[in-house]
């Protein structure tokens, strides 16, 4: 508790000194993340509570250079996957449609290309009395769910997929919950728990922890590009005997934090394992649209375990979850997702839709964008030039991002960092000092927590630390969204080199 | 029929009744391994077909199966969802299809949900929002500057420009303080803190995300949440999922459904006997029951929650909808600083509130907040970490709250049709509230309040004894019973009053006073033969 209430100071400290900074300051050349850092949602973040770590008090920080005029003029924020938030732009076709169906005149305005107009107007006759502020139905607006099913069949290459098992919710985190929900209890002797990678994104992990479910960490190997291995699933699963009943497998492909995709043959492991082991497979491809690495390919797990035939195609429970907050459209704010329940036994389906409409729905905007997402313009629509150009940049940003990032990075003395084959983020392992980890340690903090508030404090960039994801003991890593536009990645990468050599300097 | 189901589905067609099974058909590299598994779809009822023998399909093998899913699940309902909505989509299917029934439309007459009702979009709001989310609009002349100069503000704050972007957890900066200065001004006044304001998706989200920091304890000393009876379902369902104690306080239909303090005392009372007693729910105006608290009353409660030590959760989302006269909507906040510091120094209150009632009834939109009040700090940080982890509510959503706690000023542009819209949506609803009440009460063998707010009446049926054992032959709710039976035969679909919980041996419905009026009037005088009817058909 008092660490919270130490970093709460902290973070409110730091904001009201960027607010001093930020109102001297001329318009800038990329988007200032500061509220993010106002609200000290990473730091917060970092100082779980759960995890044992004494914070300083605001008196004794001796990180934070008082009064020194900084060598930056803006902060950027690359620790969280927000897309617009980083500076991409929205799509033109998704925001026209939206538009449209927010405010329905548009669709006799002459501004709107005629498919846009169309579609505005079936999504309307979709919702009920024909405006998006009406309820839905809690799985989703029952057209959605359908366009939502033809998209997985048709990326499954004729996989069906029925729009009675596809629920939607304010965002995939939100079905992750609820999916959760069905699976831990606390009544039995043993708490529930879930295989969770290591590294996994913090808020994953803070969702078990809220439901009161055991993590039960399984590595990734970090040398073979963060693969996942069975025999390291074994193991984990082996050490959680007799600490708790281990319910369900937690997958994240393409990987976040790591960047890495699995093959198919990877997957076919994964799901015999969970067959034998009888584990409920949850499958997080909210990534599923950047995957861009060399001889890799996005395969869904519920293709693979359809291919895979039966017995394991129809008994293999698999809940699958996807966002509109990631991939092209990149619209978090607009929470959009969906999860696909797969092989659940019937009586549970029922549950699965009480527990969904305690939500009561996904927002509309939301559900509108994943609509989107499954039925882009096609070639021959008004709006198919556009939106081609308008993808083929923010894949051409992502590509080159994913290329030369690692290459950047591992060209810094003290950093490697694995090829990156999709998502939207590196996790680049910092060998630090060992006179910084000893210095880290008086100051009461994660090495790598430490290194990012200097980062952020010195030069103005905000990553996210490696004890935030998990790692093995004695290694220390940061974690970078490379879904940014390139020029200001080029800006990041430039001060976090300065940064990082000045640092070496320091401790060396 | 299952071929002709596995022809749709490869057709990409979409499935027309939810009651006849779901066929999946997992196809196999290898022709000869096709199987076909089949699993039901919700329908709230039974299964029509014969279950398939499980083992040989696997069914009986799940990893989550009713032994091994979570109890919880298993107490939780939630009736404004529940099987008669389920069975008025199967019933409004079948119209499509051409089945022949007694009537052409399904009313949806069970859930607040005013736009789909017919209600008209508040201009303002729209246009706000349709320039935040293609802000090239920003150069069409067709918009009033005042709607332009809002949406630019809203997306100079978010991040990038963008309400693609994440907000932070709590939402947007200065629609925080918006909704402080809101209260504020609501409140004559009183001080409201941004920082004690968290945004959230719709009220409901609030609601369980406050019920969650409130539940510990074990056995006897786990927690214990008074809410009212009836109540709205949302409360029972999320103590049920949390394994809170419910403790039931009754309100007093004789006395306009009004919440009378030694009620509270009783139930807290016996309460304290199982249960550790923490947070008082209040919901006014009233949902299911329509009634609008006096200020005494609210001044009673607060003693009472000051007396017992109780967290007071207070639910303002009808905050506009109060239509009788003499009536009043006095929020929690202001009351209880208005009886001085005694009180207002140490009654922990939370205040909730929405974007899909009122004037505006923008549900789908998913807008709402809380104000906490006098809330440990500790806890405040708790509370902080807890909403981080669903990242951000929907940020049209936090556009459109931010617009309805920040309307369009005399001077501005879009005054004087704003003014307009929002006085005729409330004008319309004080009219059909009265209709309402009046139509319902000249059916023998039915009993209404008046519906002093909200959105809904909740009038009390005399059912016959024949009724009532033809209902539980059947293993219905007697009440229950009458709105299925009243769903076949007309078409309007309500709620019935166990969804919500009454005094045993009464029998209710909840309904919407929403409907168009022509199609109010309809819907009463249909509610009026069908009651006469039924009566008949089982005296």
């Amino acid at each position: 508790m008092e660490n919270l209430i130490a970093s709460s100071g902290e973070a409110k400290r730091l904001n009201s000194r960027m607010a001093n900074r930020h109102s001297h300051r001329h318009q800038n050349r990329v988007a200032v993340r500061a509220h993010h850092v106002q609200t000290g949602m990473w730091l917060a973040q970092a100082l779980e509570p759960n995890r044992s770590r004494s914070v300083p008090s605001p008196h004794n920080n001796s990180w934070e250079p008082q009064g020194v005029r900084k060598p930056y003029m803006d902060v950027i924020d690359v620790s969280w996957g927000d897309p617009h938030g980083g500076g991409v732009k929205p799509l033109t076709f998704v925001r026209q449609v939206l538009a449209a169906c927010i405010y329905p005149e548009l669709v006799e305005s002459d501004k709107l290309p005629v498919d846009v107009k169309q579609r505005a107007q079936s999504l309307l006759s979709a919702c009920d009395g024909g405006s998006v502020g009406s309820y839905t139905l809690s799985g989703g607006i029952s057209y959605i769910q359908c366009s939502v099913s033809n998209f997985i069949s048709r990326r499954d290459g004729g996989v069906p997929s029925s729009p009675e098992n596809i629920f939607m919710t304010s965002g995939s985190q939100r079905s992750l919950m609820l999916v959760l929900k069905l699976l831990v209890h606390n009544q039995a002797s043993l708490p529930a728990g879930v295989l969770t990678a290591v590294p996994t994104y913090s808020s994953f992990k803070m969702m078990l922890q809220r439901l009161g479910a055991a993590v039960v960490p399984y590595y990734l190997d970090e040398e073979q590009g963060w693969a996942m291995e069975v025999e390291e699933l074994r193991r984990a699963l082996q050490a959680s005997k007799g600490v708790c009943n281990t319910v369900a497998l937690y997958v994240i492909n393409p990987g976040n934090p790591t960047g890495h995709v699995q093959s198919r043959k990877c997957i076919e492991k994964v799901i015999r394992f969970a067959a034998e082991e009888r584990l409920f497979l949850m499958a997080d491809e909210v990534y599923q649209e950047s995957v861009f690495g060399e001889g890799s390919e996005f395969v869904s797990y519920k293709k693979v375990l359809s291919e895979m035939g039966p017995p394991l195609s129809h008994t293999v429970e698999l809940a699958s979850f996807h966002s509109a907050s990631k991939g092209f459209m990149g619209e978090c704010g607009l929470r959009g997702g969906y999860v696909e329940l797969v092989n659940l036994d019937p009586a549970i389906m029922k549950y699965a839709y009480t527990i969904f409409s305690t939500d009561i729905c996904a927002p509309v905007t939301g559900q509108l964008a994943l609509e989107l997402m499954a039925n882009p313009p096609r070639p021959g629509d008004p709006s198919y030039p556009v939106y081609t150009q308008e993808t083929q940049s923010i894949r051409a940003m992502l590509v080159h991002n994913m290329n030369w990032v690692p290459e950047f990075l591992n060209n810094i003395p003290g950093i490697s960092c694995q090829p990156m084959m999709g998502g939207a983020f590196v996790f680049p392992r910092l060998y630090l000092p060992q006179a910084a980890i000893e210095k880290a340690k008086v100051v009461g903090m994660q090495p790598d927590l430490w290194y990012c508030k200097r980062l952020l404090e010195e030069a103005g960039v905000c990553v996210g630390p490696g004890c935030e994801y998990g790692q093995k003991e004695g290694t220390h890593h940061i974690r970078l969204c490379v879904m940014t536009p390139v020029e200001t990645m080029e800006e990041v990468l430039k001060r976090l080199k300065n940064f990082h050599l000045h640092f070496l300097k320091e401790f060396s | 029929m299952a071929i002709s189901l596995v022809e749709k589905y490869r057709n990409g067609c979409r499935p027309t009744n939810p009651r006849l099974p779901i066929v999946h058909i997992f196809f196999s590299h290898r022709p000869h391994a096709q199987k076909l598994n089949i699993s039901w779809a919700i329908s709230g009822t039974e299964c029509e077909l014969q279950k398939p023998n499980m083992t040989e399909n696997g069914l009986g093998n799940r990893v989550l199966n009713m032994d091994t899913m979570n109890p919880n699940v298993k107490r939780v309902e939630y009736a404004v969802r529940g099987p008669i909505v389920q069975r008025a989509l199967q019933i409004e299917k079948e119209l499509k299809e051409g089945v022949e029934k007694p009537f052409t439309e399904v009313i949806k007459a069970n859930i607040g949900d005013a736009h789909a009702m017919g209600q008209k979009p508040i201009t303002f709001l729209r246009q706000v929002v349709a320039l935040c989310a293609y802000p090239d609009l920003l150069e069409d002349d067709k918009f009033p500057e005042d709607a332009k100069n809002r949406a630019r503000r809203i997306l100079q704050a978010c991040g990038g420009g963008s309400i693609g972007a994440y907000s932070a957890s709590p939402g947007i900066e200065i629609i925080r303080q918006d909704v402080a200065k809101y209260i504020e001004k609501r409140d004559g006044g009183i001080p409201s803190n941004p920082d004690s304001i968290y945004l959230s998706t719709g009220a409901s989200d609030a609601i369980v995300t406050m019920l969650k920091l409130l539940t510990s304890g074990e056995g006897k000393n786990r927690t214990g949440v008074m809410i009212s009876i009836p109540q709205y379902p949302l409360y029972s369902a999320a103590l049920a999922e949390l394994a809170a104690v419910q403790i039931s306080y009754y309100l007093d239909e004789d006395k306009c459904w009004s919440l009378d303090v030694n009620e509270l005392r009783r139930a807290v009372k016996a309460a304290r006997e199982h249960c550790n007693p923490r947070a008082l729910c209040i919901i006014n105006p009233g949902n299911p029951t329509g009634q609008v608290q006096s200020r005494q009353c609210i001044e009673d409660v607060i003693r009472f929650a000051a007396e017992e030590h109780l967290f007071l959760m207070a639910d303002e989302v009808y905050q506009d909808n109060v239509y009788a006269e003499g009536c009043q909507f006095h929020s929690f906040k202001k009351v209880l600083f208005e009886m001085g510091p005694e009180y207002s120094s140490v009654v922990e209150l939370v205040s909730f509130h929405s974007t899909s009632k009122c004037f505006m009834g923008e549900c789908g939109f998913r807008g709402g907040y809380m104000e906490v009040v006098n809330m440990d700090p500790e806890v405040k940080l708790q509370l902080t970490k807890l909403v981080s982890v669903r990242l951000c509510p929907p940020i049209p959503g936090q556009a459109l709250l931010d617009l309805v706690v920040n309307p369009p000023q005399p001077d501005e542009p879009s005054y004087a049709t704003f003014i307009k819209e929002r006085t005729a949506n409330l004008d319309i609803l004080a009219e059909k509230a009265k209709m309402t009440e009046q139509v319902l009460n000249t059916v023998p063998g039915i009993h209404c309040n008046p519906v002093q707010g909200a959105m809904y009446t909740f009038p009390r049926l005399s059912l016959p004894e024949k009724a009532i054992n033809a209902a539980k032959e059947k293993g219905q709710a007697p009440d229950m019973f009458y709105c299925m039976k009243l769903l076949e035969e007309t078409g309007i679909c309500l709620v019935p009053g166990s969804g919500f919980g009454q005094r045993d041996g009464t029998y209710h419905f909840r309904m919407t006073i929403l409907p168009a009026t022509e199609k109010l009037k309809v819907v009463l005088e249909k509610i009026r033969e069908f009651h006469k009817r039924f009566t008949e058909e089982f005296s």
